[in-house]
């Protein structure tokens, strides 16, 4: 298991000045921009973590004047608020990524997903859009964005379900195929980013692919920014290279008695104590859109695995069986045998519902509950019954 | 072309065509349950999850294209845990009264369970976690929210289908359902009782409000003369709630159960489909004379046939300025209420009081309209009670009738006698060309230039048709059509409906008469009609509609010789004082939401 | 009535009269009157051709698009694991006994609204609340107080 150890990195809020870069854009063709993202390894940021320079290199192949890039500020999961920081601190980058993005996959158009709980960044973010349009023109790089505003909804941050909320319905994921690559927002061909996916991208056009590629693992290449929040004597924002182990992100961000972290939010993997050293952070390991969540031993698992249930029962879009069921039954489910009306056998059947979840279901969301149900009965039985 | 392999078993397939699809091909069965022939793919009851080689989940049969390559297997562990699990969870949210639901033994969740689900329930009933709400407030239907899955069908049917949009998905997680505008009872919103939603529900969440224990009431009650009157569409689609193929004909059988359940009067709505030709016939070609002849700006066209009550309620909420554009024709079922009390009673010597008037149809929005404040020309409730075609399949088998071997028999008389033109009521165009082999008949002296008096434009399925028929060599009073081009059109489906009306908003609509039914297919495809309903099983109840047409005597509605009866003895001609009293409406104009 | 059919013909005319101009429409509407009536959802569909239960199932969708009586600060408490963890129900506490109403409810005066909602991302700093659209963050009971009655005191 290639591990990288403990590294704090300077890369999302460095300052840099968006015309050079973007001025070196606009004279790039587009395979150059692909292959410089695709040499640094770049996965998605936001959690899914497909190759960017990939998803790119799709959409630039469809012959469609008509595409998008869409960024996706709907940071939802439980225990992310990097992307809101990247937002306050450092938009312009957001907007420059967006540009990079759209020179590469040939789109003119760009839109801003803003979930409505971040609505207060706004007059801020269209002074910055205006400066950012304003460069845009001077520098004559064809490409202006828009901002949409989410209304509260977790799951318009799976990618199908924000196309359909920017065209005004239901977040409601869709039938996959056809994939954004194809057929995303307004039926064309889209490349959904992250946040922070994007200010990466603007970084590699900055300073060329190799010092990024250097960082991190064979899987998880480059770094990353972690929300660290919970049992934590230093709660915030980390940027760090990706590949460490659990037990050095404790080490460093513990209070000494850390009995589980939560990797990826409700919808991660929850590492317990005696894993730490064995569970690298990345995509080899456990990954994760930047939640990071320390428990320690004067939690109940219990009330933790019941906030996440209840999150998700709430939060499911509802349309497919697996999921709107399911979330209620295992929710359900675990309070039964907590108050002992049910054997606590009864969670073997849970168990086996969970999986059925992560493979019947139609969108991520539904998939990924049993990834925090499943680690934390496994690893934390005796407080789900007791 | 395609090429994959199901369960080991190679097949082409042409380009977008889905895995579910592909394995029908192959007589190769996957379970579904949100998928339906007339609605756009949904893909979210995950009944349908099958394995394909290479992929992280299950996919979705029902929305998955077929792709070259593709290695699907549809009855692996992973696909029966899978779909275990799933029709488990969907009884867990399933208030499952079977024993004492209208949709026992016909419920698609039931087949489902039967199949992979029997024995000990694994999950919690998350039933009593929901306070349901059941709505009984229209009179059509009931809509029973602890017993949908959610499927979407209905949502889908009242947008692709009926255009309304009445109900719609609120919420999310797990107060997700299915509702109305802000939960309003249904008789509070544009909803136009049209049913075609309850002929799409798989469970018994959507069913039609059923007065079979009223009828047999009234039908024992020796007090009581009990009138029937059939409806055109009935004749060819009874027969599938009892064994029978779609698009076999039953009417012989169907008049002899009547008898057999005690009915006293076996008539029949065709009667009154003749009568309502005559009626409108007239009304058109009136119109037509203040229109080209007078000049009178008051009078609109183009005017529009009235006996879909969906269509009515349709029009009232989201046109109602054109409702002067509608014949003032009730439909052929009030036709007939509003005579049964008051001509027929007199003729047979009965107490109208004693007399209750029943009618069987295809249909769910009669229901409602049968209970119109106004449908009471005769003094009393001009229709008693209304009944579908599924609700008289249900009296026939808790009589014990052996249907299959009955005698066929033929209605009763004074208003029992009808035509081709009548029958074809039922089919969409049918009206139109009942309309046109009168009304040419009447202007020209001539019959319609169709050869069998078949007008083969006006028929089809397509959602609108169009015709034009050159009027001429017409009889001197009628000589101001002399080479008018009459223009008509035929809509069916309220979503063809919108497309007529919205024309005629923008002021170009060019047509004369238009025909529209608010059911696809015409009545024959109405709400009241059988479960399950398709294309194909509509076509063949359509093919049965213009058999029955070309099998009878008189195919015409001006030769019913009980239609002339009426008119020389009670109504004096079409139009007059008495036919407008009993056999004429007014319209109301209603919220557009 | 005259004022919201004037707000709606206002707002459509800003964001255009297509299926995708509904969610910035309703969006604006709920900033004036802080939720959506269903005279408000009515117009909404009259103007954009579209049925009321179409708009009422979209809007009802959205947590933040809230179809029924909100006030005029409609105050969001985080109930997500850390905020959870770190003292949220001292929080909603405070505000039940302050507002003299329960989660859920809206005080008479139709002033602020009291509901739980899903992470809202300031986990470091919890326990969090949304105030409309404005963030308070590190909250105890004290700084709680203090904030409502800056409020209270607005006109």
């Amino acid at each position: 298991m290639e591990k990288r150890g403990l590294n704090k990195v300077d890369l999302i809020f460095e300052k840099v000045d968006p015309k050079e870069v973007l001025s070196k854009a606009v004279k790039m063709k587009s395979s150059e921009i692909i292959q410089q993202v695709l040499d640094s390894g770049l996965k998605g940021r936001g959690g899914a973590g497909f190759p960017t320079g990939l998803k790119w290199k799709y959409t630039a192949a469809v012959k469609e004047p008509e595409k998008y890039v869409v960024c996706n500020a709907d940071e939802g999961e439980p225990g992310t608020f990097k992307d809101r920081e990247i937002l306050d601190k450092v938009a312009y980058k957001v907007y420059g990524g967006m540009a990079i993005a759209g020179r590469a996959i040939g789109a003119k158009k760009g839109i801003v997903y803003l979930r409505a709980e971040y609505r207060f960044l706004l007059p801020q973010l269209m002074k910055e859009l205006d400066s950012f349009h304003k460069l845009m023109k001077d520098i004559s790089f064809d490409f202006k964005i828009n901002f949409c505003l989410g209304s509260g909804a977790y799951i318009c941050g799976e990618e199908s379900a924000l196309f359909e909320s920017v065209e005004g319905g239901r977040g409601e994921p869709r039938n996959k195929p056809p994939y954004p690559t194809t057929s995303g927002v307004f039926g064309k061909p889209t490349s959904i980013n992250n946040v922070e996916t994007l200010v990466t991208a603007m970084m590699i056009i900055k300073h060329g692919p190799e010092s990024y590629s250097q960082l991190g693992t064979k899987d998880s290449r480059g770094s990353k920014v972690f929300s660290i929040s919970g049992d934590t004597p230093t709660p915030g924002i980390f940027e760090l290279e990706l590949g460490m182990s659990v037990q050095e992100f404790v080490n460093e961000f513990g209070d000494g008695d850390t009995k589980a972290v939560q990797v990826g939010g409700a919808s991660g993997f929850c590492v317990p104590r005696k894993r730490f050293p064995y569970t690298v952070i990345g995509f080899e390991g456990v990954p994760t859109g930047g939640s990071m969540k320390l428990f320690n031993s004067s939690r109940s698992m219990y009330n933790v695995l019941h906030n996440y249930l209840d999150f998700f029962a709430e939060e499911s879009c509802g349309q497919c069986t697996p999921c709107r069921v399911g979330c209620q039954q295992l929710l359900k489910g675990v309070q039964k045998v907590k108050k002992g009306e049910v054997k606590s056998t009864y969670l073997n059947e849970l168990m086996k519902l969970a999986d059925t979840m992560k493979v019947a279901s139609k969108c991520g969301l539904g998939q990924s509950v049993g990834n925090a149900f499943k680690t934390i009965v496994e690893n934390f039985r005796e407080e789900i019954i007791y | 072309m395609i090429n994959l392999s199901i369960n080991s078993q190679r097949v082409s397939v042409q380009p977008g065509t889905t895995v579910l699809e592909a394995a029908r091909k192959l007589n190769i069965k996957i379970p579904t349950l949100c998928n339906h022939s007339d609605l756009c793919v949904a893909g979210n009851c995950r009944v349908c999850v099958v394995e394909q080689t290479g992929a992280k989940t299950l996919i979705a049969a029902c929305a998955m294209p077929a792709a070259e390559g593709m290695d699907i297997q549809t009855n692996t562990l992973k696909v029966r845990n899978a779909r275990k699990h799933i029709v488990e969870l969907l009884l867990s949210e399933h208030r499952s009264d079977c024993t004492k639901c209208y949709k026992n033994q016909k419920c698609e969740l039931q087949a489902l369970a039967n199949e992979f689900a029997f024995g000990d329930t694994i999950f919690l009933d998350l039933v009593e976690d929901h306070s349901y709400t059941i709505d009984r407030s229209s009179p059509s239907f009931i809509k029973d929210d602890s017993k949908c899955i959610r499927c979407q069908r209905c949502v889908r049917t009242c947008t692709e289908l009926q255009y309304i949009s009445a109900i719609a998905v609120a919420n999310k997680g797990l107060h997700q359902k299915i509702s109305s505008f802000h939960n309003r009872p249904m008789s509070h919103v544009v909803c136009t009782n049209c049913g075609q939603c309850v002929n799409r529900c798989p469970t018994g969440a959507l069913v039609e409000k059923t007065y079979i224990d009223q009828v047999w009431d009234a039908i024992y009650d020796s007090d009581k003369h009990v009138v029937v009157q059939t409806a055109p569409a009935v004749r060819v689609a009874l027969g599938e709630d009892l064994g029978y193929d779609p698009g076999e004909r039953v009417t012989g059988k169907m008049v002899t159960a009547l008898r057999q359940l005690g009915f006293d009067s076996v008539l029949d709505t065709d009667f009154s489909a003749d009568l309502t030709i005559m009626e409108e016939g007239t009304e058109l070609l009136l119109k037509l004379k203040k229109v080209l002849v007078d000049g009178d700006k008051k009078t609109s066209i183009p005017m529009f046939t009235s006996c879909s009550p969906g269509w009515i309620k349709f029009i009232e909420h989201k046109y109602p300025e054109f409702l002067s554009n509608l014949s003032t024709c009730k439909s052929p079922q009030q036709m007939f209420g509003a005579l049964a009390k008051t001509y027929f009673a007199q003729k047979k010597r009965l107490d109208p009081l004693k007399v209750v008037s029943v009618s069987i149809m295809p249909c769910t929005a009669k229901k409602y309209e049968a209970d119109r404040p106004e449908m009471r020309a005769s003094g009393y409730k001009d229709i008693d009670y209304v009944l579908t075609t599924r609700e008289l399949a249900v009296m026939i088998k808790q009589a014990g009738i052996d249907f299959r071997n009955l005698e066929e028999s033929h209605y009763d008389s004074i208003m029992g006698d009808s035509t081709g033109a009548a029958v074809i009521f039922g089919a969409t165009g049918g009206v139109m060309e009942a309309a046109l082999r009168t009304a040419y008949e009447i202007v020209t002296g001539r019959e319609v230039p169709f050869k069998n008096l078949n007008i083969t434009p006006v028929r089809g399925m397509e959602g609108v048709k169009e015709a034009t028929i050159k009027i001429e060599g017409c009889k001197p009073e009628w000589k101001f059509l002399e080479g008018v081009e009459l223009k008509v059109a035929i809509a069916h489906g309220l979503v063809n409906a919108n497309k007529i009306m919205k024309q005629v908003r923008m002021g170009k609509s060019p047509y004369h008469f238009v025909e529209i039914m608010a059911c696809p297919g015409g009545c024959i495809g109405g709400g009241g009609q059988p479960i399950p309903t398709s294309m194909e099983i509509r076509k063949n109840r359509m093919k049965a509609i213009y058999s029955e047409d070309e099998h009878m005597v008189l195919r015409k509605s001006h030769e019913n010789p009980d239609v002339i009866g009426i008119y020389k003895e009670f109504l004096g001609k079409p139009n007059s004082h008495v036919a407008h009293e009993l056999l004429h409406t007014h319209y109301v104009e209603r919220e557009s939401y | 009535m005259y004022h919201l059919g004037n707000l709606v013909k206002e707002l459509s005319d800003k964001h255009g009269r297509e299926r995708e101009s509904l969610m910035p429409i309703l969006q604006g509407i709920v900033e004036r009157h802080n939720y959506l009536t269903d005279e408000a959802m009515v117009e909404v569909a009259k103007e954009l051709d579209i049925s009321a239960a179409e708009v009422y199932g979209t809007a009802s969708f959205y947590t933040f698009l809230d179809t029924q009586v909100r006030g005029k600060y409609v105050i969001r408490v985080c109930k997500t694991i850390t905020c959870s963890m770190k003292g949220k129900s001292e929080i909603i506490q405070t505000l039940e006994d302050m507002l003299k109403i329960k989660v859920g409810e809206t005080t008479s005066d139709k002033q602020f609204s009291l509901i739980e909602t899903n992470c809202i991302g300031w986990c470091h700093k919890a326990p969090a609340i949304l105030i409309n659209e404005l963030p308070y963050t590190e909250l105890t009971p004290e700084k709680v107080v203090e904030i409502i009655k800056g409020y209270m005191q607005r006109k």
